[in-house]
């Protein structure tokens, strides 16, 4: 369970969870479910999937739209939260937790720089 | 109003009940089971529902009253042009010589038929300023996918189709342009409006580039705001080696006052069950015949209706031509409703059409504009699009407001789309509308402005009144249950 404060941000409003230098978990933000409203279901990758950067990994679908999720990083997806297939409900509930989406193994170099503190990134979205 | 009327025709049925009484046969009985493999045998007689006759009408009649649409009232849906369809249009659409034709007769029995097909064709020529029409696509995103067929036709044609993959789509258009040029084969991407909500020309240059195929627009757009950088995109595309392409579905704007063809584009569908008035919403049928420029005329769909000497005759002897896109000649019972109202409106008429959506538009727009906010200030075209941010603010939000307005009678605007404004109310009222029924409608969202601030909560709850209260969207589609259940 990962706190906010802990957490990065990118503009695309994805959140990125720096475990150890080349393993990350990804989400979305407590911002970006809002916006979604209920979400009612969720189209996963498989585990082995190579993630890249700024391309679809996933798309989350609410009862106002369909919206892709960014790939923060480059690197191969290891680890998939199928539990959202039943209960996408969890990613309103607890984007930051239980609504966690993938860990990924990051190929080179993580920048962590390029993303938003929880501080920076709340006032991003409240401009 | 409520009704209590709401039982399903299955649980209405009582064993061995009848609303019909057949003649005995006289044809003999014969036994299919000796024909059919044993797996396609009922097991099980089919559960259908037993009731009298007059319990048929009733059901069917109370369900008929449930039912709204624009003769039951006021239909602001935004991009849907929702106005009243002239009962004229259907006495012509049910003559003889038009329903009792089948589409393989031969062409020289159906003459009438033809003529009709190839007016209509001249007609829309007019209104779009491009140079052939064909009348195949069933409806707007299947005229956007068939155009798009021609723009990759075009740039196959020239050597360059496996260059050209990408189709530029604003950030405000219509859903069905980045899925039609998806269903295409082409990439999307997208362009990011500039405050004023229109296309922003600097983000067109940076997206323009030797991959692009063309660039998908509505105008005006979205937000109802004619495009008035028009003529410098058009070009800005074309220098880059695209094609543009005109989404009609917004068409009803700009009749009589400008065409696409005007405005530079290549490739143009208009939505005859929006602009000219053919019944829509129920899922259609509708027709979105597509309109070219002349060198792009060789990649129309097949067969197309032409005239020679004095003969109507269908010509498919077109080598480039992206093919058939649906049976036949398109919902031909679609174009002949169109084609009514094109001839009973005359060209002047259409001009008017355009005139009176637009400033009802306005108007609304004027008198809506202190109760909600207005993101674009600017003069709009038929449509506009508040958004519910002050209302939001209050605990309520656009899609509370949209089912309190079923309370006062009245079928709600589309909400939420386009999506660059938050919490967004897409009203277009169209020209068929008196200003008494307009100023209804003002004061239902005056009092609902008003409710905002007084009694959130019974906005929450809305509707009230409906034979339905307020559906919960969200189980049925998380936990849908899609058979009947006791």
């Amino acid at each position: 369970m990962a706190e906010k404060e802990k957490l990065y941000f990118t503009n695309e409003h994805e959140w990125i969870e720096v475990i150890s230098e080349d393993y990350v978990r990804i989400g979305i933000s407590d911002y970006a479910v809002e916006q979604l409203g209920d979400v009612v279901f969720v189209e996963l990758p498989a585990v082995n999937d190579t993630m890249k950067k700024e391309e679809g990994f996933a798309t989350v679908e609410s009862v106002k739209s369909s919206s892709d999720i960014y790939g923060p990083v480059e690197g191969t997806i290891v680890k998939v939260n199928d539990s959202l297939e039943d209960e996408p409900e969890k990613l309103n509930d607890a984007p930051f937790s239980a609504g966690w989406i993938v860990e990924v193994q990051v190929s080179g170099q993580l920048n962590t720089e390029e993303w938003m503190d929880a501080k920076t990134y709340d006032e991003f979205v409240s401009e | 109003m409520t009704t209590s009327n709401t039982k399903l025709i299955f649980e209405q049925s009582r064993s061995g009940r009848r609303a019909f009484s057949l003649l005995e046969s006289d044809v003999e009985v014969f036994d299919l089971t000796e024909e059919l493999p044993e797996h396609l045998f009922r097991k099980k007689a089919a559960e259908l529902p037993e009731v009298s006759e007059l319990q048929l009408m009733r059901h069917y009649t109370a369900l008929a009253n449930k039912n709204f649409g624009i003769e039951t009232g006021f239909y602001p849906l935004g991009s849907c042009t929702m106005k009243y369809n002239p009962k004229v249009n259907e006495d012509i659409a049910r003559m003889d010589g038009f329903m009792h034709i089948h589409p393989l007769q031969d062409p020289a029995t159906v003459q009438g038929a033809l003529k009709v097909m190839y007016d209509l064709q001249e007609d829309l020529k007019q209104v779009t300023g491009m140079d052939d029409i064909s009348l195949q696509p069933a409806a707007g995103a299947q005229g956007e996918w068939a155009g798009l067929l021609i723009f990759k036709a075009y740039h196959e044609k020239n050597g360059e189709g496996n260059q050209r993959k990408t189709i530029l789509v604003p950030d405000s258009a219509h859903g069905t342009n980045p899925a039609s040029a998806a269903v295409a084969g082409y990439n999307v991407v997208q362009i990011k409006s500039n405050e004023k909500g229109t296309v922003g020309v600097e983000a067109l240059k940076a997206a323009l580039g030797p991959d692009t195929a063309g660039l998908m627009l509505t105008n005006p757009n979205t937000l109802g705001l004619f495009e008035i950088d028009i003529v410098e995109i058009a070009e800005l595309v074309h220098e880059a080696g695209g094609l543009l392409y005109y989404d009609g579905a917004n068409a009803n704007a700009i009749l009589g006052k400008s065409t696409p063809g005007e405005m530079g584009f290549d490739v143009v569908h208009l939505n005859l069950h929006k602009s000219f008035s053919t019944p829509h919403g129920g899922g259609g049928p509708g027709s979105g015949p597509i309109g070219v420029k002349k060198y792009l005329s060789p990649f129309l769909p097949v067969p197309r209706i032409e005239k020679q000497k004095n003969l109507y005759v269908l010509n498919s002897d077109y080598e480039d031509t992206i093919g058939r896109v649906k049976g036949y000649f398109g919902n031909f019972g679609v174009n002949v409703r169109a084609y009514a109202y094109i001839k009973s409106m005359g060209a002047e008429g259409l001009q008017q059409v355009s005139e009176d959506a637009v400033l009802n538009a306005n108007y609304l727009k004027a008198r809506l504009s202190e109760y909600y906010d207005t993101p674009y200030k600017q003069h709009c075209k038929h449509e506009f699009v508040l958004s519910g941010l002050r209302q939001k603010r209050k605990g309520v939000r656009t899609l509370d407001i949209a089912k309190r307005l079923l309370d006062y009678g009245f079928y709600a605007p589309t909400v939420y789309f386009p999506l660059i404004v938050e919490e967004s109310i897409m009203i277009e009222p169209t020209e068929t509308e008196a200003k008494e029924t307009l100023d209804e409608f003002v004061e239902a969202m005056i009092e609902i402005a008003k409710e905002v601030e007084e009694d959130p909560d019974l906005l929450h709850d809305a509707p009230l009144t409906k034979s339905v209260r307020r559906l919960d969207e969200v189980m049925a589609a998380r936990k849908p249950k899609v058979i009947y259940q006791d």
